[in-house]
């Protein structure tokens, strides 16, 4: 009987809702906080319309059209329309990648792991989890969207009445709903969970780079990435509403064929076949240091290709940096001024020291990755062979120094590459690469701290965040807060020199480095000396 | 000749004794069974043996070396598959096999593919889809194609079905055949008396029985289940008789091993229809080795264990 498809749905809701308790509120909230401390500190940056107006010609660019979507309203270059235009596309990715996320886990992964098996046994209805799922997703989105809104609007920001913040909160969910049906009709289509995330965030990327190009080149392209149909929302400046509808009708249609396609299927199926993996090992593979990389390869590349990004998209901005930085006080506060440099040479080595740190993230997971490996259970297999635990630790080490190579390099290339496209004087890119290349010494130092929590104290691994976060912040935000000398010297990013601004400091490099080495063998000393497991 | 010992070894987890002295030793050629129930110190063992975790006090020792020191150079010429086999969800069956048995190091038997075939193992499928049993047989399928002379299994049939059981105990016996020496920890008796030449039971940490598994069915004796014509009278005024049951119309009752000729002689006046004998289980034995200690204890005499 059909209608005995959607028993017990209500229940389900409810069940949902208790599991995700604290991850939906967190999720939801943190949108809301950002957007409005992003609005503040848009009031804050720029004064006045003079400000904004330099900013609104900074952003007429290609690299920026591609990056954050077609600019509007910049003949009037009002805080709200700044906001929108800045913000709107990346947020509406979050929210996409939220919705995917929180779809796969109450879908395939739990049809994975057997539990929708015991649901099913009991009295609810074949389709009763998908819907119960997506009735949560709509109802988070649409939560999303009006507290976004209302905090907006509470701000009493001139530009930013409560339609226009309508629109915006709405364009969030909006995009929140259409990528929960896509993750649904990817969840019915791949055999297991990691494939319908891959899948899903595959759809994400390419709505990103399908409107991309679609916005640098030939608008028509846009229209078929729903990324595309959200940015046409033109929130604080036009406020048109249908674009919204247009998204919410598509994601219910995606729901749908969902449904049906859940209908039709068994479970524990799908509709793309599992592809066979290798019978055999390729050579590759084989060693410590080959599984450490394999293990890691995934996220290892998707870091690099975002460091890279994050590169090219500062380089694209270094060609107005003379004129943004004449018009804002607070940047001018935070660097130095030094004479006989451009104010793009000086602001450079500030960007390589946020992308170092960036950098570093993958490098310390790679690192740590050990001790997941521990907590599994899987050191077992290796150690009870002939691989020692300096062989076996010294794959992660090996892995880790080769990632802060090669994420330095793909930063500064990036920064370099796009940078001297332009800037009207070419930089030497040698000189880009080398002011990448002083941080890799400090790297080294944070793997070595690493390397002893892994040793030493296996349960406290996490401590090496807390001293990233505080190098970010002396470091980044040091020059704003007038933070004292010292503090900078308390963190290995203090000790690099500012290329091109500064000489190459060969000693300080040197004790970096040394000092990254002796870390390390006392982290190996603790490894060898303790017990293996939890 | 020993292959591998242990010699008063303690293991400590803070103020928490998990093996407090324990003596085992295994002979080459030897099948030695180490049993005992969940929790009772038995992977601890096998993990101190291979030198993944240090012992707090007392000697571990494989082929003459210290387990923790000469690890690497021991496992060389040792298979281990521990108790809970987890794996790396997105390398298949396959790379896994070949992993370990490169990392092995030394030597292995070029019978990979008949062990997958045995076995009957997809080594194309990601170990993600793998059930509990399959992750075991990818473990076992490692150990078993390296050419090694101590085999150290923990609880190597957990999630097999009967069918893997049997092909596992298959090479067991082949292995035995080549002089091989295996260490089997298992919690279910069966098992260890098919394959175990010797038997160390452990329980709470410490050995409570050694030796070969007659000499330790001695201390216990069979189980009886005897359904008679006439109802059996006055059964536990029985010399050797304990632990009467009531099963349907049958008594079921453990006989001690001395006293089994004077039980069914008494038994038979009864006109037995149906008689079974089963061997004692491990909670079996364990159960009479706490009466022996409560006997010995209250007779105030200590008495060699």
């Amino acid at each position: 009987m059909a209608r005995h498809l959607f028993d017990g749905t209500g229940t389900l809701v409810r069940f949902v809702l208790r599991r995700d308790r604290l991850r939906l509120p967190l999720w939801i909230g943190s949108f809301a906080v950002v957007s409005v401390i992003i609005a503040l500190a848009f009031v804050g940056l720029y004064q006045n319309e003079e400000e904004r107006q330099a900013m609104a010609e900074t952003m007429q660019n290609p690299a920026m059209t591609a990056m954050l979507g077609p600019g509007y309203g910049v003949d009037n270059y009002t805080v709200g329309a700044m906001t929108a235009h800045e913000m709107l596309l990346m947020t509406a990715v979050v929210v996409g990648l939220m919705s995917i996320l929180l779809v796969t886990r109450h879908t395939r992964t739990d049809e994975e792991d057997g539990r929708i098996e015991m649901v099913r046994s009991l009295p609810v209805g074949r389709l009763s989890n998908l819907l119960s799922t997506l009735l949560v997703l709509i109802g988070a989105n649409v939560v999303l969207a009006l507290l976004t809104a209302f905090s907006l609007a509470a701000l009493g920001i001139e530009s930013m009445d409560l339609e226009g913040s309508l629109v915006y909160g709405s364009a969030l969910g909006a995009s929140g709903i259409i990528f929960a049906g896509v993750a649904a009709v990817c969840a019915q289509l791949s055999p297991n969970a990691r494939s319908t995330l891959g899948l899903s965030i595959m759809v994400l990327l390419l709505s990103y780079i399908i409107r991309a190009i679609g916005d640098v080149t030939n608008e028509t392209l846009s229209w078929f990435s729903p990324l595309g149909w959200i940015l046409r929302t033109e929130a604080y400046v036009n406020n048109y509403w249908w674009p919204i509808l247009m998204t919410v009708a598509a994601a219910l249609l995606l729901m749908g064929l969902a449904l049906y396609l859940n209908s039709i299927r068994d479970l524990g199926s799908s509709f793309l076949p599992s592809r066979a993996g290798k019978a055999e090992a390729s050579k590759s593979l084989l060693s410590p240091f080959g599984l450490a990389l394999r293990l890691q390869r995934t996220g290892l590349i998707a870091w690099g290709a975002g460091l890279l990004l994050i590169g090219a998209s500062y380089g694209s901005v270094l060609g107005e940096l003379e004129l943004f930085f004449e018009d804002i006080d607070l940047m001018q506060q935070m660097i130095v001024q030094t004479e006989g440099f451009s104010l793009t040479e000086q602001f450079i080595p500030i960007l390589m020291a946020v992308m170092a740190i960036l950098g570093t993230i993958p490098v310390l997971l790679a690192v740590l990755k050990l001790g997941i490996e521990e907590k599994n259970d899987r050191l077992e297999h290796i150690l009870s062979r002939a691989v020692s635990k300096n062989q076996l630790m010294g794959g992660y080490l090996a892995v880790a120094i080769l990632t802060g190579f090669a994420m330095l390099s793909l930063a500064a290339l990036g920064l370099g590459l796009v940078g001297n496209a332009v800037l009207e004087v070419p930089l030497s890119v040698g000189m880009f690469y080398g002011s990448g290349m002083a941080y890799l010494p400090a790297v080294l130092v944070m793997v070595g701290v690493a390397a002893v929590l892994i040793g030493w104290a296996p349960n406290l691994t996490s401590a090496v965040w807390l001293y990233l976060a505080f190098s970010f912040v002396v470091i980044y935000l040091g020059g704003l807060f007038q933070f004292p000398e010292w503090m900078g010297k308390l963190t290995p990013y203090g000790y690099v020199s500012e290329i091109p601004i500064e000489e190459m400091n060969y000693l300080n490099a040197a004790i970096l480095i040394i000092v990254a080495v002796i870390l390390t063998a006392i982290g190996l000393l603790g490894f060898n000396r303790r017990d293996i497991g939890r | 000749m020993t292959v591998l010992r242990t010699i008063d070894l303690t293991k400590k987890f803070g103020d928490f004794a998990a093996l407090d002295g324990v003596n085992i030793e295994v002979g080459k050629g030897e099948v030695y069974g180490f049993i005992g129930p969940n929790g009772s110190g038995k992977s601890t063992t096998l993990r101190v043996l291979l030198g993944i975790l240090k012992a707090t006090e007392g000697r571990a020792e494989i082929f003459g070396k210290d387990s923790w020191k000469d690890a690497v150079e021991i496992h060389k010429r040792v298979a281990y598959v521990p108790g809970e086999v987890n794996l790396w969800p997105n390398l298949t069956g396959g790379e896994v096999i070949d992993l370990f048995v490169k990392l092995r190091g030394g030597n292995h038997l070029d019978r990979r593919q008949e062990l997958i075939q045995k076995f009957d193992l997809d080594p194309t499928k990601k170990c993600r889809t793998y059930s509990k049993g399959n992750r075991q047989k990818v473990a076992l399928i490692a150990a078993l194609s390296s050419d090694v002379d101590l085999y150290v299994l923990d609880e190597p049939t957990s999630g097999l079905d009967p069918l893997m059981e049997r092909v596992f105990q298959e090479y067991v016996v082949e292995a035995k055949k080549q002089g091989k020496s295996i260490l089997l920890s298992s919690h279910i008796l069966s098992e260890v008396e098919k394959l175990c030449d010797k038997v160390a039971i452990i329980r709470e940490g410490r050995i409570i029985e050694t030796g070969t598994l007659k000499e330790l069915r001695h201390l216990t004796g069979p189980i009886l289940l005897v359904e008679t014509k006439e109802p059996i009278t006055a059964l536990e005024e029985i010399k050797g008789v304990n632990g009467i049951q009531q099963k349907g119309q049958a008594l079921s009752f453990q006989v001690d091993a001395g006293e089994v000729d004077q039980v069914i002689r008494y038994v038979s006046q009864f006109g037995v229809t149906r008689i079974e004998s089963s061997p004692p289980t491990l909670e079996e034995l364990f159960m009479r080795h706490y009466e022996g200690a409560g006997k010995a204890m209250e007779s105030g005499a200590g008495g060699e264990s």
